[in-house]
């Protein structure tokens, strides 16, 4: 390796580096990220000149490079605020795919019985990469509603998985003991393809983020093992250090909503039959109380303390700005106002904190788990604002539930509960809230954003 | 096992320590611009992508090539402007937080 190119691309694992260090704090998160940029463009900048183009090489990268930036760009610059995790699973699947096809392409120009230093790494990159552009299509569909967000099971689903990896592993083998040759390739990505379609689809819609997170550091292995094929320093690097931080980032995902990972990747299994089948049975016979703007505005212009509980459908609706100006209009009227934030709330965690910054509420009115979880007695009125699974009390006392032994807000101490819900309907786990049938609930139904103008004009008139 | 691939392995293994100390602590607010910085970061494979087509010789191989090309932009370009965006808003909500101490 010329040795410009190889302390270029020191320099980039440095910047790297830090930008991860700066990513995790605050502070200097959005540093970390510009830092992390330049040394993505140092690498590339110092490879690029090392290289020997045939007319068809130069042709298509442009052509790839013309087109990718543009299109990456834009279609990040446009996204919604609510559809940021889809679009980070996007950009994870096809990372995760482009290693794959390194690793083919690699191992087609070796030809026959590469030798075993570089067939590994690149059956690796392979099956791995497709896995994660598998799995990523798969949590995209889920996020974007292309597919249902609730676990898709069925009997011996585990055991499926289990002989399509087994089946993975088996072909790897025999390709790496036997007889390296390209037609063998093409079942063993298939299989792969497969596996990241069948490992995601049981797992429910809130746990993307996990999922989403785990396929990343899945990449990250891949790329570093493409690194191994090429003898790309940069590329083992860079990669070595997503696969590590990312499986790391993961299991601290999954801790942040009370759980562990393998939890969250096998435990939609048997616990949703039964789950479901309570909440069959609690969904009827039981009434709900459903409440008018002018009756719960008179509610809230009079309370002392009013916490917002805010979720999804929030973020769905667009309705930040209204809440501000509900809350704005009840702290004119001297209401106490604050807001709950759950860990978990929205589609990733921190997505509840983004959304509200966009509307200005101020950062010392928002409230973490832990802070203000012993307010709720104190509390005139807990306002949930489209959000359900973070406060289902059956994640403390039902040990069936999917959600048991999550975290969540105990808004059922509350002295009165608003939920504002478009409908009856569960939440992202697809289980059944039974403080909506509580008698010190009222529901008002109707998008979010339309109720909240409506409080704010029913507030103004209590 | 090679020297060069002794080498590399010691990169990798030393990165995996280092991959592992370096968000050792991270707020629950920032996981997922993290986990959206690393995706970004893993656009590294673009390097990869433009390397093999470069190279390309057979129709098949060029093809790989310019997906793989196309693909790895939109993960680092993709990633790194997603990122930005996600911390951009800390960034106007930390501002106002300061001067008034409370």
């Amino acid at each position: 390796m010329n040795i410009w190119l190889a302390l270029a691309y020191l320099l980039a694992a440095v910047l790297f580096i830090l930008g991860l260090k700066q990513l995790s704090n605050p502070r200097g998160a959005r540093r970390g990220n510009q830092t992390a940029a330049v040394g993505m463009v140092i690498a590339l900048l110092a490879t690029i000149p090392q290289l020997h183009f045939s007319t068809a090489g130069i042709v298509v990268t442009l052509l790839g490079l013309l087109i990718g930036a543009p299109v990456g760009a834009i279609s990040a610059r446009r996204v919604h605020m609510t559809a940021m995790p889809q679009m980070v699973a996007a950009f994870n699947g096809v990372g995760g795919g482009a290693a794959a096809l390194v690793a083919i392409s690699e191992l087609l120009q070796k030809g026959m019985h590469p030798a075993f230093e570089l067939a590994f790494p690149s059956i690796f990159s392979m099956v791995v990469g497709g896995i994660s552009f598998a799995g990523s299509a798969i949590a995209f569909g889920k996020l974007q509603g292309l597919i249902t967000g609730t676990p898709i099971t069925y009997a011996g689903q585990q055991i499926v998985n289990g002989l399509i990896a087994v089946a993975i592993v088996g072909l790897a083998v025999a390709n790496l003991a036997i007889a390296s040759q390209p037609i063998l390739f093409v079942p063993l990505l298939a299989l792969a393809l497969v596996l990241g379609v069948a490992f995601v689809l049981p797992i429910g819609g809130a746990d993307m983020p996990v999922v989403i997170s785990l396929l990343n550091a899945f990449t990250g292995l891949s790329v570093a093992a493409s690194g191994f094929v090429l003898n790309n320093f940069a590329l083992i690097v860079a990669g070595t250090l997503v696969g590590a931080s990312g499986t790391l980032l993961t299991t601290l995902m999954s801790q942040a909503m009370g759980r562990s990972l393998a939890n969250v990747l096998f435990g939609a299994f048997g616990q949703i039959q039964a789950g479901a089948g309570g909440a069959a049975a609690t969904a009827e016979g039981k009434s709900v109380r459903s409440g008018s703007p002018e009756d719960v505005g008179t509610m809230l212009a009079y309370a002392r303390k009013v916490i917002i509980v805010p979720g999804y459908g929030l973020a769905v609706a667009q309705g930040q700005h209204a809440l501000k100006e509900l809350a704005d209009e009840l702290e004119k009227r001297g209401v106490e106002v604050e807001y709950a934030i759950h860990p978990v709330a929205g589609r990733m965690p921190g997505h509840m904190n983004v959304l509200l910054a966009e509307a200005n509420v101020p950062y010392e009115q928002l409230k973490e788990m832990d802070e203000i979880n012993g307010e709720f007695p104190s509390t005139d009125v807990a306002l949930v604002v489209g959000a359900n699974d973070v406060v289902n009390p059956a994640a403390l006392n039902t040990p069936g539930s999917p959600i048991y032994g999550m975290p969540i807000l105990n808004v059922d101490q509350a002295k009165n509960i608003v939920f504002m819900k478009r409908s009856m309907r569960p939440g992202f786990a697809g289980i059944d809230n039974e403080l909506l049938y509580d008698p010190k609930t009222i529901m008002l139904f109707g998008d979010a954003k339309d109720s909240l103008t409506k409080l704010v004009a029913a507030v103004k008139t209590a | 096992m090679n020297s060069e691939l002794l080498t590399e392995f010691t990169y990798f293994v030393l990165a995996i320590f280092v991959g592992i100390e370096v968000i050792s602590k991270v707020p629950t607010i920032l996981h997922t611009p993290l986990m959206s910085g690393t995706n970004a970061i893993h656009g590294i494979i673009l390097v990869g992508a433009i390397f093999i087509a470069a190279t390309a010789t057979s129709p098949l191989q060029i093809i790989l090539g310019f997906v793989a090309v196309l693909l790895a932009t939109l993960n680092v370009v993709g990633g790194f402007v997603v990122t930005d965006r996600m911390l951009e808003m800390f960034k106007g909500r930390q501002q106002p937080a300061k001067p008034e101490p409370k």
